[in-house]
């Protein structure tokens, strides 16, 4: 702690802009960071209330309250807004602020790209969001953006496509910064695998995001001049294939599944260890699961398309590969269970949101290893159960580890505790919501219920009414999210440099609050020491 | 193995039976996939039923171990951490190899099934189905039958914004059609699937099987509904299609072979244009069945 203050000795007359050009001009790790989470919190409010129109919706049967053209839209802008709005910039977030501290470099490598990289993100959501005012309605053809039927979209198409150029950019950009600041930044004494878990995960969450994210390019500027400048690339009657276009997105899309969870791994293999009082157990095999389910993600594309007519022996290949993926997965919950095992374990609100993690992301895993079974995924797929297992491994995934990560790291951030009662009133409504709102989507797909569908036959007018009960109650609990944190960061106690008695890692080697420029000078190497126990 | 991979689905049946019966409504029971009626939706339900009691027993291990650490090992409790205990190779060997055992133990007879579900060999009639914007067109191949199959008229009213009609009051809500397709029992059919205009898919839990209807590909596959299982099965497109992709049911009508062709010979006499001294026939079915066939993508 002595090493950190003399290296810290003149944190006090930091300079920084006030007001707007602060924000504007950011080139700070930290301020970018909270850019990213506030407006991650943002879109993850819209893209909540979109959800609750569509709960609300499947209510009942019948249709009460939407046409079913707008249900549509309700539910394509609701995955865009979660997955790109929402998950991608808070785990961008939680990198920027966390990565520099954790590798004692001072900031990250390219600021100004920083800046570029957020201030994208705005712009690039207006557009989106624009759509929903523009002739023929928001993008209703799902997410996935499958033509012919995407193609059918009105003036919304254009806006659309140029909205997720400009996420993809933002998000390459990043990558690169998050990439060059691990490869290059880290302070002397600090090799590869002394880093903490969370700048692993993260170091290869980026190379997956600068290798897929132009492919999801690739395939929308074909959509693009499918649509504008007489291409054929997808449509049929000029000699095209609707299913490449599936292939293509795939192939962006299920490393992007692995972007959105692999660094919640990370937060997750923090925070377990400090509440356990013990370090992680096999953090090298930790890092080479990672590693191997990078991998894994770009060779079991076509799993999300095993009705689209293979050949045998194409389906048989991504079967294999995808239950290969529980190789890696397993291992990475047996060494979490392991460090759990003759710990000495306390139950505050992140370590309670890393458990749920634990326990309902495995959960999601089960589902997923059902559905590898191509024979049982032709029953499965389009499902509600398929909706059920990616909501089971996004939400109490990936967002559950967002917030634990928020819970753990705010005190360092802001130096001030969170109410510690209200945050396990946040967790509790959080974890039984979800479960209520996901749990009987298991049963309702597997009894037959399509997904995507704005009305029901009756037969599953039951588990969707306790369905959209659970999304109420999860929905409005998040207030209670933004209640804490607001409050703790206004007028909360003064946390200690330390707040977590078993937490380790340079992060904790720094004042609380962290100072604006953290690192200035490397962390010498006792410190590093000290910190990277893992 | 098969005879042990058999003998899951009995044992669950038993269990499954014993939930049931605690649940007083029927729907509250709807919890698992239906058996269906054919040979490969046994298959397909015993697969589903062995991943998931695998699943279920990976579950009592990895939930009880958690579960075990967090009662055993509390801080609260006095519990000192072990902090030694960091790496095991052995352990890391152990939790690596029998997933390996079980995913393979998975994977044989998952491919054994996937094998008999794209053998389309030996089929007897052949029924081509095309998906539009927002009905299902079927054309029972080398018999001149064709007709459109929509959503069922009072469905249709029901589902209006703010009908103000109950869709407990009408029967197999969202699930009825004007006219299904019709099949006889205990004959290989082979559904030949595509779109028109965009992606549909074709679904009936009770047959095991979904495939996608895609503009400018024929798709392929095949059930055989079991002798005595005549009756009428329900489905949904099960690919987003658009604004009415929730209100296309796919509905088969299985009958003897005895009624099968008694039906195709009206279908026939229906749509021949020839004997105008045929109107017992409901002359609905005869419009439609009149519809020109769809052009071929």
């Amino acid at each position: 702690m002595a090493n950190s203050t003399t290296a810290h000795a003149h944190d006090d007359h930091d300079h920084k802009p006030h007001g707007i050009k602060r924000w504007l001009y950011a080139t700070n790790h930290k301020d970018i960071g909270t850019m990213y989470l506030v407006f991650a919190c943002a879109m993850f409010f819209m893209g909540g209330a979109m959800a609750l129109v569509i709960r609300a919706e499947l209510f009942q049967p019948g249709l009460q309250f939407v046409d079913p053209g707008f249900f549509n839209s309700m539910t394509t802008m609701h995955a865009l807004l979660m997955i790109f709005g929402a998950v991608m910039p808070a785990w961008t977030g939680l990198a920027n602020w966390m990565v520099p501290m954790q590798v004692g470099a001072p900031d990250m490598a390219l600021p100004r790209l920083n800046n570029f990289s957020f201030w994208l993100l705005p712009f690039a959501f207006t557009l989106l969001l624009l759509t929903l005012f523009v002739p023929g309605g928001a993008p209703a053809g799902g997410w996935t953006l499958y033509p012919p039927l995407s193609l059918q979209a009105g003036d919304s198409f254009p806006l659309t496509i140029f909205a997720i150029h400009l996420m993809g950019i933002s998000s390459i950009l990043g990558a690169i910064n998050v990439v060059v600041t691990i490869l290059n930044m880290r302070a002397p004494g600090m090799g590869l695998l002394n880093m903490p878990l969370f700048c692993w995960t993260w170091l290869i969450t980026a190379y997956l995001l600068i290798a897929v994210m132009p492919v999801l390019a690739g395939a929308v500027t074909m959509l693009l001049t499918d649509h504008f400048f007489g291409t054929s690339f997808f449509t049929a009657s000029g000699g095209g294939d609707p299913v490449m276009f599936q292939h293509i997105f795939w192939f962006f899309g299920h490393p992007e599944v692995y972007i959105l969870i692999l660094p919640a791994f990370g937060v997750v293999s923090e925070i377990i260890p400090t509440f356990s009082r013990k370090p992680l157990f096999g953090y090298e095999s930790m890092v080479y699961a990672s590693a191997s389910i990078a991998f894994l993600s770009f060779i079991v594309w076509a799993h999300h398309m095993f009705t689209v007519g293979m050949p045998l022996a194409g389906q048989l290949f991504f079967m294999l590969s995808t239950m290969l993926i529980a190789i890696p997965t397993g291992v990475k919950v047996f060494n979490w269970c392991a460090t759990m095992w003759k710990g000495s374990i306390s139950f505050e609100t992140p370590m309670l949101f890393s458990l749920a993690f634990l326990f309902l992301f495995t959960i999601g895993g089960f589902s997923g290893l059902m559905l590898a079974i191509v024979p049982a995924d032709f029953q499965y797929h389009d499902s509600y159960f398929v909706v059920a297992h990616f909501h089971y491994v996004l939400v109490p995934g990936a967002v559950f580890a967002i917030m634990a990560g928020v819970y753990y790291w705010l005190p360092k951030w802001s130096g001030r505790m969170y109410n510690e009662k209200v945050g396990k009133l946040h967790f509790w409504l959080s974890t039984i919501g979800v479960n209520v709102l996901f749990f009987p989507q298991h049963f309702l797909g597997l009894a037959g219920m399509p997904r995507r569908i704005p009305d029901y036959s009756t037969q599953f007018a039951d588990w969707n009414m306790v369905s959209s009960i659970g999304a109420f109650i999860f929905g409005f609990s998040q207030l209670l999210f933004v209640y804490v944190i607001w409050s703790a960061v206004r007028s909360g106690e003064k946390a200690p440099a330390r707040p977590w008695e078993g937490a380790h890692g340079l992060e904790w080697e720094l004042p609380t609050p962290a100072p604006y420029h953290s690192w200035d000078t490397p962390p010498p190497r006792n410190v590093i020491a000290q910190g990277a126990m893992h | 193995m098969t005879k042990a991979i058999r003998r899951v689905p009995s044992v669950l049946a038993l269990s499954a039976a014993a939930f049931a019966s605690l649940s007083a409504h029927a729907e509250w029971g709807n919890l698992n996939m239906p058996v269906g009626v054919t040979e490969l939706s046994k298959e397909i339900h015993s697969l589903h039923m062995t991943i998931f009691w695998w699943c279920v027993a990976i579950g009592v291990f990895v939930f009880g171990w958690m579960i075990w650490s967090l009662v055993a090992f509390r801080k609260s409790q006095g519990a000192k951490p072990d902090t030694t205990m960091v790496h095991s190779t052995k352990a890391e060997i152990i939790w690596t190899v029998i997933p390996v055992g079980i995913l393979v133990i998975m994977a044989i007879p998952a491919a054994r099934t996937l094998i008999a579900i794209e053998d389309m060999r030996g089929s007897e009639i052949s029924i081509k189905a095309t998906g539009y914007q927002w009905k299902w067109q079927y054309e029972y191949i080398g018999e001149d039958v064709s007709f459109f199959s929509q959503l069922d008229r009072q469905s249709d009213e029901a589902r209006q914004l703010k009908s103000g009609v109950d869709p407990k009051s009408v029967q197999d809500y969202l699930l009825n059609v004007d006219n299904p397709m019709v099949v006889p029992e205990d004959t290989k059919i082979r559904m030949l699937l595509t779109g028109q205009d965009v992606i549909h898919a074709w679904w009936v839990p009770a047959f095991g099987m979904k495939k996608d209807a895609i503009p400018g590909t024929i798709n392929e596959l095949w059930f055989k509904v079991d002798a005595g299982k005549t009756g009428t099965y329900r489905g949904q497109c099960a690919e987003l299609c658009g604004r009415d992709h929730g209100f296309m049911p796919v509905v088969v009508k299985v009958v003897t072979k005895e009624e099968y062709k008694v039906w195709l010979a009206a279908q026939k006499a229906a749509a021949s244009p020839a004997p105008a001294e045929a109107p017992a026939d409901a002359p609905a079915a005869d419009a439609v069945a009149a519809l020109p066939a769809a052009p071929r993508g």
